[in-house]
């Protein structure tokens, strides 16, 4: 299945955990660390680097760029430690997430009650993935090294639909 | 007696770093290769084949493997040589200059409270023993953050047998689940103390995939856990079906008669070891 962003709620309707598809268009990569400052900036009424509603967030410190390339080795980092964060950007209209493994049962019930839907990259494959990254800038927290936040185009970046907004769980046999 | 030069070891660990970096081990795809046949889940075998290609484009094109290019550790072994400077200054030379030129991620920060980044992936936990070679031999592994999470120690009684041992294990590759990277390499030390034990998971993970242990209780540990750990289902990052373990690997030590320690060391698809003698 092929997608593209602006990943509007429509665009959610019929993905299904277990799907595999293919994103393209932007996302914005944002770890432990820009999750902490991106959530202070919020709890004080502050201006964001970026608009959350209907964006993409991918859960990845890639590796320096190499001169002359777009971006380093980029797979994705682990999501338990961004569930404690992921509430207050749901709100904001948050449309979905990429990262690998199990998420809280708290995080799946409120992808469904936000019908935000999660995705997982394959861990470990961050060379492979590097292929499908055609742009990266700088968009905030540069002083956090791999975890500043960039803004990437990707151009049919696989990714399987791990929990959808139905509550459906891939990981769930 | 042989002498050790500064500049030798610093080049060998750069080397080291950027070996286990991009080259993945062939015997490592040969065991994804042959485990391939017997998945049948086609998200499962998406993610295998995901892998394989990845070792191919990170060779040729000089890209890390995964992004998270770990927490450098070395074992040395040191026989009868001599060595006269600073050995853990060089090696965390060589891993500067490596993660540097080559344009690894730091990953070190300089306090688990403070978190300033150290910019350049220094200092490597650095672990010695003394053999009666003539030579040095460097160990290295790369350890992500991802599977050194979910690793875990529990005190077991001493009156716990094989089968608490076995339990411990597959509860804690059952936590890991998807989050840890499987098909997964699974270290597992018992006996000696608490910090031996996580010393002894630890170094099984840099014994060849395909050996076993050459004592008869660990090398059944092994088959046995390698057996049930692949019937849980968890399959390729979590996803189902048979492939969550590529191997076991078992390393024990004498341990006192109050304590039987047990550490499981989980090791994502990606392991990254190399060695080198001097």
């Amino acid at each position: 299945m092929i997608l593209s962003t602006p990943l509007t709620k429509e665009k959610l309707i019929n993905l299904k955990a277990g799907d595999l598809v293919y994103l393209s268009g932007t996302i914005y990569t944002m770890r432990d660390q820009a999750h902490k400052k991106i959530i202070a900036l919020i709890n004080k009424n502050q201006p964001l680097p970026f608009d959350i509603e209907n964006s993409v967030i991918y859960y990845v410190g890639p590796t320096p760029t190499k001169p002359g390339e777009i971006i380093g080795s980029c797979g994705p980092t682990s999501s338990y430690r961004m569930d404690s964060f992921i509430e207050p950007l749901l709100q904001l209209g948050l449309s979905a997430t990429i990262g690998k493994g199990e998420r809280s049962l708290k995080v799946i019930e409120l992808l469904k009650k936000h019908k935000t839907v999660h995705f997982s990259a394959v861990g470990g494959v961050a060379a492979y993935l590097n292929q499908f990254v055609i742009d990266s800038e700088l968009v905030a927290f540069k002083e956090l090294q791999s975890e500043s936040i960039k803004k990437l185009i990707v151009k049919n970046f696989p990714l399987f639909v791990t929990y959808d907004i139905y509550g459906n769980d891939i990981f769930k046999k | 007696m042989k002498k050790i030069k500064r500049a030798d070891l610093i080049e060998s660990i750069k080397n080291l770093c950027k070996e286990a970096n991009y080259y993945l081990d062939k015997n490592i795809l040969k065991k994804i290769e042959e485990l391939k046949e017997k998945e049948d889940k086609a998200i499962s075998l998406e993610v295998l084949k995901q892998i394989e290609e990845n070792a191919l484009i990170a060779e040729k094109k000089n890209l890390p493997l995964c992004q998270d290019t770990g927490t450098v550790v070395v074992f040395l072994e040191i026989g009868n040589i001599l060595i006269d400077f600073n050995i853990e200054e060089a090696i965390n030379k060589g891993v500067s200059l490596a993660y540097n030129e080559n344009y690894f991620r730091k990953s070190i920060v300089n306090h688990p409270l403070e978190r300033t980044n150290t910019l350049d992936n220094t200092p490597a936990i650095i672990h010695t023993k003394f053999t009666n070679t003539n030579c040095l031999k460097i160990k290295l592994a790369l350890k992500g953050g991802g599977s050194e999470n979910m690793s875990k120690i529990k005190m077991l009684t001493p009156t716990a047998g094989y089968e608490q041992v076995k339990n411990f294990v597959l509860a804690v590759v059952k936590e890991a689940g998807g989050k840890a990277c499987p098909p997964f390499i699974i270290g597992v030390g018992i006996g000696g103390n608490f910090e031996k034990s996580a010393l002894l998971a630890k170094e099984s993970l840099l014994r060849d995939i395909k050996d076993s242990s050459e004592i008869a209780i660990d090398k059944k540990l092994e088959t046995e856990l390698f057996a049930e750990i692949n019937k849980l289902n968890i399959g390729p990052m979590g996803f189902g079906g048979q492939t969550t373990a590529l191997a076991v690997k078992v390393n024990s030590y004498p341990c006192h008669i109050a304590s039987f320690p047990v550490a499981v060391n989980i090791q994502c698809h990606c392991a990254r070891h190399k060695e080198i003698i001097l």
